[in-house]
């Protein structure tokens, strides 16, 4: 212990570059599955066409920010039904605590975008500069025309990369080979310049120089997920009842039953992206990416071992194979009546969304009626009402809407698009596609209507047939 | 001060002050920290030099640049007035009562027309243009001086009984309770009137007195006449109230409202769109070409 007046106050950890080993194995082969499916769907979507007819836009998804709207292929959301993104968004959470709760850390493991931009950006600097090695010998070498040369390309692939990074995310916002061109001729709006900068510096310094600083220090998930693993929850595990004491390969040779099965190869940390060393046991730095089963299984194979010395297993399990049980299969794991909760949740939200989605009515309509003032009292001694009415057409086309009044007998109505001598109790008017049109409609009753509620009723003149309806008052003298 | 020591732990020199054993080190100040300190500095001279800064004793310094928050909405209107010139150019082209063969000329002109209505007219007629006693409301179907966009256009450029516009609407409705009629005819006449509107059951000395002094003006039926702004007394629309009291309050000692002339206070674009804007109230009349001598009413 050392005495507290001279205590080293410091409360940073300097950093420590990690050089990671190339490893080949079945996790690592996963890791370039997910990468490989993930980067496509990131770079790739905006490009995917969605034909919509002439009145939308045909990019598959789409967020229109100038004109509100959400595009996701067949789906198109207005702002009022944002919720179905709310929606989208709960299941993600609940998705990520299912997941969380199966498998652990598996989200951080392999398909956070940090884990995956960090994982290619370690592929450039191994492409670059050659593996572990090589890679810490050029670190600690000084620095001469060589090291800068290797510097500044490998710098500017990150850059690159970071670049076409920053570039994809604003093919989201808008019609993406229309935005590059304008992009590369300098008359995109400032807003994308601004956008693709920001994203290249972020992906720059994260994923080329930060990397699991970002994952150890800065993201609040590894905190969340620890309090929602539990003792069922697969891990990446060191197997120390079996492993310890560790020992190198000769002095267990010589003496089998003073050693475990580890023979202190290091291996286990030299592929760790995050530069841990998995035999001090679960830590937040361990993003479960199971690179150190790889490895660990491909020395256990060199040296005569069965494989599985560090493996995927529950906290429960591994102690109950301490304990010299029967170990258990994996995929046992995950089946629980946790995961099938969190499944259930899951799967009624999603079906939930998906009804509504289908059922929703592609026409509304909304009266507002003229507050200044409330009525009118015309010579004749019949009483008019004006009203404003929001006429909504979900549709990628322009429609046709008969509006007819329900209820207040012996009244008619005719608007600022008919005159007062077409007036009758039904109405023709236009919708263009995929919008709201406001339209002024004046009710006019017989004298001595009293105030009442009466209804508007649309239709759609098409085969489709939609209706809707909007409940609203008339007023009359003496209603106040 | 005396108590300045160096901190054994971190060897940086404490300040002195001690409270029960608590010191302060005297910890330099972050050196990013002190430039962004000395920059702030250094803006702040430039801000004063440029920008409106220091009060005195009437008005701040205005600072090298000139610029003024009340200088840029100066600007900003101006230029807002420019973006709007070629539209009122155009509508200002157009004779009103063309004005909706171009509909998107016709919504600009109400647009326009509602603005400057909640400036000018809204004191008298309302923010709704429903008026009040003695206000004529402009939302319904009932016109003193014609509902057409050209009749409106007139009326507002003139006014109704303004001294000193020779064009403006004159009506001058005698004050029969002066020596003309007695109390008990003015009742008489009242009863009449609420009768041709359904209102009161006829009475013949009603009807006479009425043929004898109120038909030259109001019509034989009492649906009033436009060319002299007499009032149709057969509708459900009444100015100054339509109860037995009220006429016959009018008919002893008429009231007679005025409006201004607005010819010479708007512009002619601004009275066209106001024009426009209170036509589109939802009773505006058709323009007829021929304008028919005093189109009245049919009383229901």
């Amino acid at each position: 212990m050392r005495h507290p007046d001279t205590i080293d106050v410091s409360f940073y950890e300097k950093h420590k570059t990690v050089h990671n080993k190339r490893i080949d194995g079945p996790f690592r082969r996963f890791k370039w599955l997910i990468m490989a499916v993930t980067l496509a769907i990131y770079y790739g979507t905006p490009w995917i066409r969605w034909d919509r007819g002439p009145y939308a836009p045909n990019q598959a998804v789409l967020v229109d920010l100038a004109h509100r709207r959400f595009y996701m292929f067949g789906i198109e959301i207005w702002p009022q039904e944002f919720y179905f993104v709310a929606g989208l968004l709960i299941m993600a959470g609940i998705g990520l605590f299912l997941v969380t709760s199966a498998v652990g850390r598996a989200w951080c493991g392999y398909s956070c975008p940090q884990t995956v931009w960090t994982d290619l950006y370690q592929h450039v600097d191994r492409f670059i500069d050659g593996d572990r090695n090589a890679r810490m010998r050029l670190d600690a070498a000084p620095w001469g025309p060589k090291k800068i040369a290797r510097r500044a390309l490998k710098w500017t692939i990150y850059l690159v990369i970071g670049f076409w990074t920053g570039g994809a995310w604003i093919m989201y916002f808008a019609d993406a080979p229309t935005l590059t061109h304008d992009f590369w001729t300098g008359h995109a709006v400032a807003a994308a310049y601004i956008t693709v900068a920001v994203l290249t510096a972020t992906t720059f310094i994260l994923g080329g120089f930060m990397r699991e600083q970002v994952c150890i220090y800065m993201c609040p998930w590894p905190r969340i997920q620890s309090a929602m693993m539990d003792e069922k929850s697969l891990t990446v595990t060191y197997k120390d009842w079996r492993g310890e004491p560790r020992g190198s390969f000769k002095k267990a040779q010589k003496d089998p039953k003073a050693f475990g099965d580890c023979i202190d190869c290091n291996m286990c940390v030299a592929v760790c992206p995050t530069g841990i060393d998995i035999r001090e046991g679960p830590q937040i730095g361990c993003i479960t990416c199971a690179l150190c089963i790889d490895a660990c299984d491909k020395v256990m194979g060199e040296i005569g071992r069965p494989r599985g010395l560090i493996d995927y297993i529950t906290l429960e399990d591994a102690e109950r194979e301490k304990a010299g049980g029967a170990p258990r299969p994996a995929w046992k794991a995950l089946l629980r009546p946790r995961t099938v909760a969190y499944f259930t949740v899951w799967g009624a939200i999603g079906l939930a969304m998906l009804f509504a989605l289908g059922n929703r009515s592609h026409t509304a309509l909304s009266a507002a009626p003229d507050r200044n003032p409330p009525y009118m009292l015309m010579s004749d001694g019949s009483v008019r009402n004006s009203y404003t009415l929001k006429l909504r057409n979900m549709e990628s086309r322009p429609r046709q809407l008969r509006i007819a009044l329900g209820g207040l007998p012996g009244a008619t109505m005719w608007s600022d698009e008919i005159g007062r001598e077409d007036a009758s109790r039904a109405l023709k008017t236009g919708v263009p596609a995929d919008s709201t049109a406001s339209l002024r409609v004046y009710v006019i009753a017989p004298p001595n209507t009293p105030g009442q509620e009466f209804e508007f009723d649309v239709t759609s003149l098409d085969e489709q047939v939609e209706m809707a309806e909007t409940t609203t008052h008339f007023s009359a003298p003496g209603d106040e | 001060m005396a108590n300045k020591r160096i901190d054994e732990a971190t060897g940086t020199q404490t300040v002195g002050h001690e409270w029960d054993g608590i010191e302060e080190l005297d910890t330099p100040m972050p050196r990013w920290w002190l430039w962004t300190f000395y920059i702030t500095i250094v803006f702040a001279v430039g801000y004063v030099i440029a920008y409106p800064a220091v009060p005195m004793f009437h008005k701040g310094t205005e600072g090298v640049l000139g610029w003024s928050s009340r200088g840029q909405l100066a600007h900003e209107m101006d230029e807002h007035q420019a973006a709007l010139k070629p539209m009122l150019a155009a509508i200002g082209a157009v004779p009103v009562e063309k004005l909706p063969d171009n509909t998107a000329l016709m919504r600009a002109a109400v647009t326009g027309g509602r603005a400057a209505f909640k400036v000018n007219c809204v004191q008298c007629h309302g923010a709704g243009a429903a008026g009040s006693k003695g206000y004529p409301n402009l939302n319904d179907d009932d016109w003193l001086w014609g509902g057409d966009l050209k009749a409106i256009e007139y009326t507002i450029t003139h006014g109704a009984r303004q001294p000193g516009d020779a064009q403006t609407h004159q009506s001058q409705m005698p004050a029969f309770g002066t020596g003309i009629l007695t109390s008990a005819q003015i009742d008489q006449v009242a009863s009449h009137v609420l009768s041709l509107s359904g209102k009161a059951r006829d009475n013949a000395a009603g009807a006479q007195l009425f043929a004898q002094n109120c038909a030259v003006c109001h019509g034989a039926a009492g649906t009033g006449n436009r060319t002299v702004g007499a009032p149709n007394l057969a509708d459900a629309i009444w100015l100054y109230g339509g109860t037995r009291d009220d006429i016959a309050a009018q008919v002893t000692n008429p009231r007679h409202g005025a409006m201004p002339a607005w010819g010479g206070r708007l512009d002619p674009v601004t009275i066209k769109m106001l024009a426009a804007y209170v036509h589109s109230l939802g009773g505006g009349e058709d323009f007829v070409e021929v304008a028919p001598a005093a189109k009245t009413d049919a009383a229901p």
